[in-house]
């Protein structure tokens, strides 16, 4: 086995140091009925070869984004990552390291964490971010319960507009530690239904711009009625290239802003691992979950970075933890600081207004096809109303070699939206692209 | 694991002179000086070639932010910059690195290369099922692979990591409980040893923790257990291998006292390397286990994730399981995204999309390449080289548990520094100026300065005995009263010790123009 240094005769050697018979006697603690004598089922071991060849084979069965005509977006973005990302992220330093509690022989993690928390501060206009979650989703569950522990208020109100699968998740971790969710009905320009629903007993209220629909909304209102009720606003972002354009959940009045990093520096994945970005107010810190990296001096008075605040996490607090949270995603954190600091604020906004731009562009070959689109004020996404189902026509299109979106009623099935399709153009997005499925699209109305 | 900042200092104690030689412009040697790229200038750059955008945006009027104030830097500079940085630090690939209950073991690049394939690395998680066959596959083949090595009938994939795996499979109990009427069960019983994520996510889900006593030999106290186990009680967790290194003998005992009093067991999966591919969770009567990938299954840490920790079900508990899941159809596999109404017991969603589908496709090669001849030899000598070192340490050192075998990690007290003015930290951080990463410290909390050492099983015989050489000639050094090297320590790291108070006291989080100064 190539990944087993000890030789038959290593082992002999080192089980006379040990002072026992044979291997079994050092599992001697293990009850009799549970030792397992055979191998198991399962296939014996494999070269390297031989397993590359069964990786790439089921690899080839499934269709990359990049092979063709591509449209979804609702959560996962396909945007380009430089080449030297993915370099830098295989290098052993930082791949096969463990999280830093060493700071002395981990300055390289710990720097890059405080590089990341500064980025994140500076796209989403808060004061200070963490160290990255886990994925968009689980920021936005941690955010909620963050309230409750802020205001000590047990109600959250999901806008219709939040992706269904964030929804979802915010209603299954945060339910089941007490809290009261209330999501609002699914449509389009559902923010407008929101400050209706803040009560005096909301602890937060979450809101998704650019929304699930594409729809940009200023929150700055939402944020004035929740405030008003001393509620807390959450800004839920998917689309992180969206921060190179539109205004930042913190000039709008965010307490809480989170999203999904993937778009930056991190591949699909088929979805995940993804980075969560997790950004706050100042005076909301100490509520935080998740690992902080913080600026310090070592004993020759030398800058260096540590793990700080750990007294809110689990491995000291216990079950008195702001949140479970132990592993979470380093390397992807790293991916998106390296891939943002080649972009830079300038290349940020370039790349934002080119989505942008592809978008438009989307925009008018769906409409020239006609079809509507329901998205009066998008990024990247737009939403379009389908001539019967839009999991059909995705399945129709699928036969002309075209990716043409998501179905809403793929994410959320009983929402009655089923014939509204989601679409989403990139950087990667090019005019023949488009130009497909404008064909395809006005065939099939034919 | 996690190094525990209660009962060991947070600040440097030791003489802050320097180690002697200094550069004249602050580096040391290759070790370059590096500043944050905040402060190396590129307000205005870009390292990324960009085309012109089509168009303004001026349908977005009013609703667009100013500009992004944060600095970018040429591929050249980035490069350096972030290279410079990843030589501070330690891993796996430069030493063995003992962290108890961490297995830093060997990432195989074979699993890199993988991952990266073009069918997995560029696959949206909405890609229409029929063009996202060959996932759904490996999906289904690491189900199977999980399932066959813990003898469990179901998992669950989706959680993201360790504590997300132990929410997850806390949630199925207490969605089977509610199922069966048994709602009221509200409090879950953890041993002393126990990692705190486990009563952190005991508490996040609304359960009372009470802590099981010990015995003197490290194990769970059944006497104490029993007693505890009451109507009110939903679920055991209990780690096993436990975190002193100490497989639980009296598992069985320990199932079937739980299940008798109608509660579960939620078994902590983070020790499977020691018992892969020999003993199987299923047959000690477990009812649910996470497995963190990155730590059997050897997908990378990362300096802090990614991970991916799945959970394996008892036939009991398998209804309770999240979305998503594969399931067979007429063409192909399917995966179902939203419980049916018929299987309206399924609790919910963990995450959005599938689950750390990068971290999978890395664990199965792994399992693949490994074969179950393999991953049985992962756990022997795992343990075999955790015992060899407790073996070769025992005579300088103080094991915790002298008396049998450890399974795959060695755990030692701080006995034997009696009397030196040298505490466990003291010694851990001397471990650096050596070259090797300090051991797990300060935990399990049931053991005194506990040094909790865990060289998996990728270490040569030769790497152990350069390891062992090492601990022994400090270890003799600190019984012969050089307490400045120990104190002092690391002298010879890129950076001496750091002061964790003053980052606590007034926290600095982020890099702002009027402190940096740019």
């Amino acid at each position: 086995m190539r990944y087993l240094p000890l030789t038959p005769d290593d082992r002999a050697e080192m089980l006379g140091v040990i002072g026992a018979p044979d291997i079994d006697a050092l599992f001697a603690d293990v009850p009799a009925a549970a030792r397992k004598a055979d191998l198991f089922d399962l296939p014996l071991h494999a070269g390297e070869l031989e397993v590359e060849r069964e990786l790439t084979a089921l690899s080839a069965l499934n269709r990359a984004a990049g092979a063709g005509p591509f449209f979804c977006g609702a959560g996962a973005y396909k945007h380009h990552v430089p080449a030297t990302v993915d370099h830098i992220i295989q290098r052993s330093e930082f791949l096969t390291s463990y999280t830093p509690y060493q700071p002395e022989i981990a300055q390289g993690t710990l720097q890059v964490l405080f590089e990341f928390q500064t980025q994140v501060a500076a796209l989403t206009g808060m004061d200070v971010a963490n160290a990255s979650m886990y994925d968009g989703s689980t920021a936005c569950a941690e955010a909620v319960m963050m309230a409750q522990r802020v205001n000590r208020r047990e109600k959250a109100i999901l806008s219709g507009g939040l992706h269904p699968h964030y929804a979802a998740t915010t209603q299954t971790i945060a339910h089941a530690e007490g809290m009261e969710i209330v999501r609002l009905a699914a449509a389009i320009d559902a923010e407008a239904a929101v400050i209706d629903a803040i009560d005096d007993e909301t602890a937060c209220v979450v809101v998704q711009t650019p929304n699930v629909f594409g729809v940009v909304t200023d929150v700055s209102k939402i944020a004035e009625a929740a405030h008003a009720k001393g509620a807390l606003l959450i800004v839920v972002t998917t689309e992180a290239v969206a921060f190179g354009l539109l205004k930042t959940p913190g000039e709008m009045g965010a307490d809480i802003a989170v999203a999904e990093g993937q778009s930056i520096g991190n591949a699909l994945n088929y979805g995940g691992p993804y980075v969560g970005l997790f950004a706050v107010r100042e005076k909301l810190v100490r509520s935080m979950p998740g690992r902080l990296c913080g600026e310090t001096v070592d004993a020759e008075g030398r800058r260096g970075y540590v793990l700080t605040l750990s007294t809110r996490e689990q491995h000291i607090r216990r079950e008195k933890a702001t949140s479970n949270i132990c592993t979470n995603s380093g390397l992807c954190a790293l991916a998106f600081t390296i891939h943002m600091t080649l972009l830079g604020g300038t290349g940020l906004s370039q790349l934002a207004r080119i989505n942008h731009g592809k978008a438009r562009e989307l925009k008018a070959a769906v409409e020239a096809a006609g079809l509507e689109v329901l998205t009066p004020r998008f990024f990247n996404e737009i939403a379009v109303r389908t001539k019967g189902s839009a999991a059909a026509l995705v399945d129709d299109l699928l036969a002309d070699g075209i990716v043409a979106g998501v179905p809403y009623s793929r994410l959320d099935p009983h929402a009655g939206l089923d014939d509204v399709l989601l679409l989403c153009a990139t950087e990667t997005t090019t005019s023949e692209d488009i130009a497909a499925l404008k064909a395809a699209l006005t065939q099939k109305a034919a | 694991m996690t190094m525990q900042n209660i009962g060991r200092p947070t600040r440097p104690e030791g003489a802050a002179e320097s180690t002697g030689f200094t550069s004249l412009t602050g580096g040391r040697g290759l070790l370059q000086d590096e500043p944050l790229i905040f402060e190396l200038g590129g307000w205005t750059k870009t390292g990324v070639d960009l085309p012109a955008a089509s168009g303004d945006a001026a349908d977005l009027a009013g609703l667009t932010r100013a500009g992004v104030d944060l600095p970018g830097l040429s591929e050249p500079e980035a490069v350096r910059h972030y290279v410079r940085l990843s030589q501070k630090n330690h891993a796996i690939d430069l030493a063995l690195y003992p962290l108890g209950s961490c297995t830093m073991k060997h990432n195989p690049r074979l699993n890199e290369k993988a991952a990266r394939l073009p069918g997995f690395a560029d696959l949206h998680p909405l890609a229409p099922v029929a063009t996202a066959q060959g996932a759904l596959q490996l999906m289904d083949r690491l189900a199977h692979w999980l399932k066959t090595l813990t003898g469990m009938p179901a998992v669950a994939l989706t959680p993201k990591a360790g504590a997300h795996g132990e929410l997850c499979g806390l949630l199925c109990i207490k969605a089977a409980h509610e199922a069966a009427g048994q709602g009221h069960r509200r409090t879950v019983l953890v041993p002393t040893s126990a990692h705190g994520t486990n009563p952190a996510t005991a508490a996040f889900v609304g359960y009372s923790v009470q802590e099981i006593a010990q015995t003197e030999d490290g194990r769970v106290d059944l006497a104490d257990l029993e007693a505890k186990l009451g109507p009110d009680v939903a679920a055991i967790m209990v780690t096993n291998p436990n975190t002193c290194g100490l497989f639980e003998r009296d598992v069985i005992e320990i199932a079937r006292l739980t299940h008798a009093a109608g509660a579960y067991f939620y078994c902590d999966g983070a020790n499977f390397n020691a018992i892969v591919g020999r003993v199987r969770p299923g047959d000690l009567g477990v009812d649910a286990m996470h497995i963190n990938l990155h730590k059997t299954f050897s997908t990378p840490h990362g300096g802090g994730g990614p991970g991916a920790g799945p959970v394996v079900l008892s036939e009991a508990l398998a209804p309770f399981a999240p979305a998503p899941w594969v399931v067979s159809g007429p063409d192909g596999l399917d995966l179902v995204e939203e419980a049916a109404a018929d299987a309206a017991q399924a609790f919910g969603r963990m995450s959005a999309f599938q689950g750390q589908m990068g971290m999978f496709v890395r664990a199965y090669a792994y399992m693949r390449s490994h074969g179950a001849d393999g991953l049985r030899q992962v756990a022997e000598d795992a343990v075999l080289n955790a015992n060899y070192i407790k073996a070769r340490l025992s005579d300088v050192m103080t094991p915790a548990f002298p008396d049998g075998p450890c399974m795959h990690e060695a755990l030692f007290d701080d006995a034997w520094l009696d009397g030196t003015g040298i505490t466990t930290l003291d010694f851990a951080k001397a471990m650096i100026d050596e070259g090797f990463h300090p051991m797990t410290m300060y935990f399990p909390l049931v053991v005194h300065g506990a040094m909790l050492i865990e060289p998996t099983e990728t270490e040569s015989k030769r790497e152990l005995d350069r390891f062992c050489e090492a601990l022994r000639a400090l270890a003799a050094t600190a019984k012969l009263g050089d307490v400045e090297r120990f104190k002092g320590a690391p002298h010879l790291a890129p950076m001496r010790r750091l002061d964790e108070t003053l980052a606590a006291r007034k926290p600095k989080l982020v890099w702002k123009r009027e402190s940096g100064g740019a």
